[in-house]
């Protein structure tokens, strides 16, 4: 809220000499910065109905996509997504209990986020843990990833463009709550960050393991493992517009400031025809 | 000039993105799975006398699971190589000695014959023991040979009274073979000590464990298992990391498993040539009791003990396993380094250490120690980065006022210049 009343200051601010330049790069913005996700958050395609049960096994699947599993509290649940540069992922997941008659007691669940490097990823936010009530009948939990950065130095352990596994597991229940069945649905989606979030430098591939994935049915790229319209190529980003843009207007002004020295049109002594 | 000079550094970063972006497709499946070989999933059914109680929905454990068992084998995969083994399904006598050894092989683990196998299953009466612990040394022998995935549901409503052969080492130890098997575990009874012995047996293995309760659950459970199988799923390398990096065992890019005791560190070595990068990323799982909080650290050293980059991880409370991993880019060598054109540049041996901070109560066992899987991948560096912004490029309204404000100071000065140099030329 606070960002966007400061940028409409700030666009007051800048005022009518940026208006010509706002039809300019108002087109890129759109493309670039509106944080709509590309599918709508609930409604997703229908997705794989299974989960892995380790890094290895993990079940490939695409944002957008939303993955189902029926599966035993206690399991550990694995699947695998992939993001580019510039996306901030949000990781959520749902996990429909059994009857609450069959339950002791509270159970606390969560997801985890590991980048293609095994790293884990930490959550700006959402709930990541979540206690569910011993009547509770679903507990939903989210994560919201940092946004993927095309490139940086191999001490950070910033998101980088490639695959993420997803963890879901339940963390703390009573004892006799172990085994029992549950339905959990899980769903990758992500928001556009834009310019602001390109860096210089690009990874020569993508941080998806190689050999682990499963590559058994094909013989290039794993399905699932690449996004469905590829990976960027990473040279475009909204920051060209900003530049060009700006060049424009610089030499828009320059203009405008040379003509200031001129007067008002032709000076009044200069006669015609000169 | 500035503009330019940034114009074609930009260009020239674009097309060598663009070059590198076509040239390097997905990491080439760097160590193909060997497809031929089929899963072979066993399913271990206990037989014990105590499966007559009649508890699930009205019917007898044993009838529920018979019925379970048509089930599964109706929809058993093609390519599974399925087998049956009982335990306690023969000897109805009190003695435990001969209780206790009551384990066979109902069908062999092969391609399956739907009929006969329904016909094998249709005679089980439930009878004895309930022999865990050989029943799954049997299963294990069963399962032997071939380089397949190998799973192992074992189905049971008692624990192993049978002693001192504890199931759960039996499981660890099956595990530590380095065979690639998994544990499933079902029990039919709530009742504590099952469920401790089940998943024990199962976290040991890195399988899972589910209560059942009704037929349904049961055979849709155990479907979903024998599915599990069926995937295909790269088979790691076993490898045996040394304890430090002088003889440690040389990697190329693939998947590896190992075995890591608590508190002892493992070394690989890996051969990174200029212009690559190497990506490693470790796990250890946790499959025993463990205290609550652990960690783990990977380093990557250089031959003269220098580290060059870490990954490290801590975490609290239930795992499965824990994971890091790092990645170092050796950068392309420069021409004036390299004095013969032909030679080829050297490759660097890179070190990577493994250690972990686990720690267990003094009742566990510590060896064979906790599993690792490593995978190393190597691929091409990437360039350097430049400057922060994407190509140096700038972006936002402080940018575009900036610009204007240059561009409106550059005008009136051009135009007062050119104002004055007029005013003069007229005055001469």
């Amino acid at each position: 809220m606070r960002t966007t009343r400061r940028n409409t200051l700030r666009r007051g601010g800048v005022g009518a000499l940026l208006a010509a330049v706002t039809l300019l790069t108002s087109a890129g913005a759109a493309v670039a910065d509106d944080p709509s996700p590309s599918a709508s958050a609930d409604g997703g395609t229908a997705g794989p109905t299974e989960a892995g049960t380790t890094f290895r096994t993990a079940t490939a699947i695409q944002q957008g996509q939303k993955a189902t599993a029926e599966a035993s509290t206690g399991d550990y649940l694995y699947w695998a997504f992939p993001a580019d540069a510039g996306q901030r992922p949000t990781v959520r997941a749902k996990v429909s209990l059994p009857e609450s008659a069959t339950r002791h007691g509270a159970s606390t669940w969560q997801i985890d986020v590991y980048d293609g490097l095994r790293r884990r990823q930490a959550c700006m936010y959402g709930h990541q843990t979540r206690k569910a009530a011993p009547d509770a009948g679903t507990v939903e939990l989210s994560c919201v990833l940092r946004t993927v950065r095309a490139w940086s130095e191999p001490w950070a352990s910033d998101p980088l463009p490639g695959s993420y596994y997803v963890r879901l597991t339940v963390v703390g229940l009573a004892e006799e709550d172990l085994g029992l069945p549950v339905h959990v649905e899980t769903q990758a989606d992500s928001a556009d960050q834009g310019g602001a979030a390109d860096v210089d430098g690009a990874l020569a591939e993508p941080v998806v393991p190689g050999a682990s994935a499963v590559s058994a049915k094909g013989g290039s790229a794993p399905a699932g493992t690449e996004p469905e319209d590829g990976w960027s190529s990473g040279w475009w980003t909204s920051r060209w517009l900003w530049t060009v843009g700006g060049g424009v207007l610089a030499a828009l002004a320059g203009v405008l400031g040379y003509g200031l020295t001129r007067g008002n049109g032709r000076p009044s002594r200069v006669p015609p025809g000169v | 000039m500035i503009i330019r000079k940034r114009l074609t550094a930009g260009v020239c970063v674009l097309l060598a993105t663009l070059a590198a972006g076509l040239g390097t497709a997905l990491p080439a499946a760097a160590d193909e799975p060997s497809a031929a070989a089929s899963p072979k999933v066993e399913l271990v059914l206990d037989v014990s006398g105590s499966m007559r109680t009649r508890d699930m929905g009205g019917e007898s454990r044993i009838s529920a699971a018979k019925q379970a068992f048509n089930d599964v084998l109706d929809a058993v995969p093609e390519e599974v190589q399925l087998g049956i083994r009982t335990l306690g399904a023969d000897y109805p006598g009190d003695d435990r000695k001969v209780g206790c050894k009551d384990t066979k092989q109902l069908y062999p683990v092969g391609p399956l014959d739907r009929t006969e196998a329904k016909t094998a299953v249709a005679t089980l009466a439930p009878t004895g023991w309930t022999p865990i612990g050989p029943a799954l040394l049997g299963a294990a022998d069963d399962l032997d040979g071939g380089d397949s995935t190998r799973r192992i549901v074992l189905i049971t409503d008692g624990e192993d009274t049978c002693g001192p052969l504890d199931p759960c080492e039996v499981a660890r130890d099956i595990a530590a073979r380095g065979i690639h098997l998994v544990i499933d575990t079902l029990g039919l009874v709530p009742d504590a000590k099952i469920r401790q012995q089940l998943t024990c047996i199962a976290e040991a293995t890195g399988g899972t464990y589910t209560a059942v309760q009704n037929t349904d659950e049961l055979s849709g459970r155990v479907k979903q298992l024998v599915d599990r199988a069926a995937e295909p799923v790269v088979t790691p390398v076993a490898t045996e990391g040394a304890g430090s990096c002088a003889s440690a065992p040389e990697l190329q890019a693939g998947l590896y498993t190992d075995r890591q005791e608590i508190g002892k560190h493992r070394w690989y070595r890996v051969n990174v040539l200029p212009g690559q990068e190497l990506r490693a990323s470790v796990s250890v799982a946790a499959d025993r009791a463990v205290d609550n909080d652990y960690g783990i650290l990977l380093r990557a050293v250089t031959a003269h003990g220098r580290e060059i980059v870490r990954g490290a991880e801590s975490g609290t409370g239930r795992t499965d396993a824990i994971s890091t991993g790092l990645r170092y880019p050796k950068p392309e060598q420069d021409d004036a380094d390299v004095s013969d054109g032909d030679v080829k540049p050297a490759a660097e041996a890179v070190c990577l250490q493994l250690g972990n901070s686990f720690s267990a109560p003094a009742s566990v066992k510590t060896t064979p120690g906790m599993p690792v899987e490593l995978t190393i991948d190597l691929v091409d560096a990437p360039d350097e980065s430049a400057d922060v912004a994407a190509f140096g490029l700038g972006r936002g309204w402080w940018l575009l006022g900036v610009m204007v404000l240059t561009g409106l100071i550059a005008g009136l000065l051009f135009g007062w210049i050119s104002r004055w140099r007029v005013a003069v030329w007229r005055t001469n």
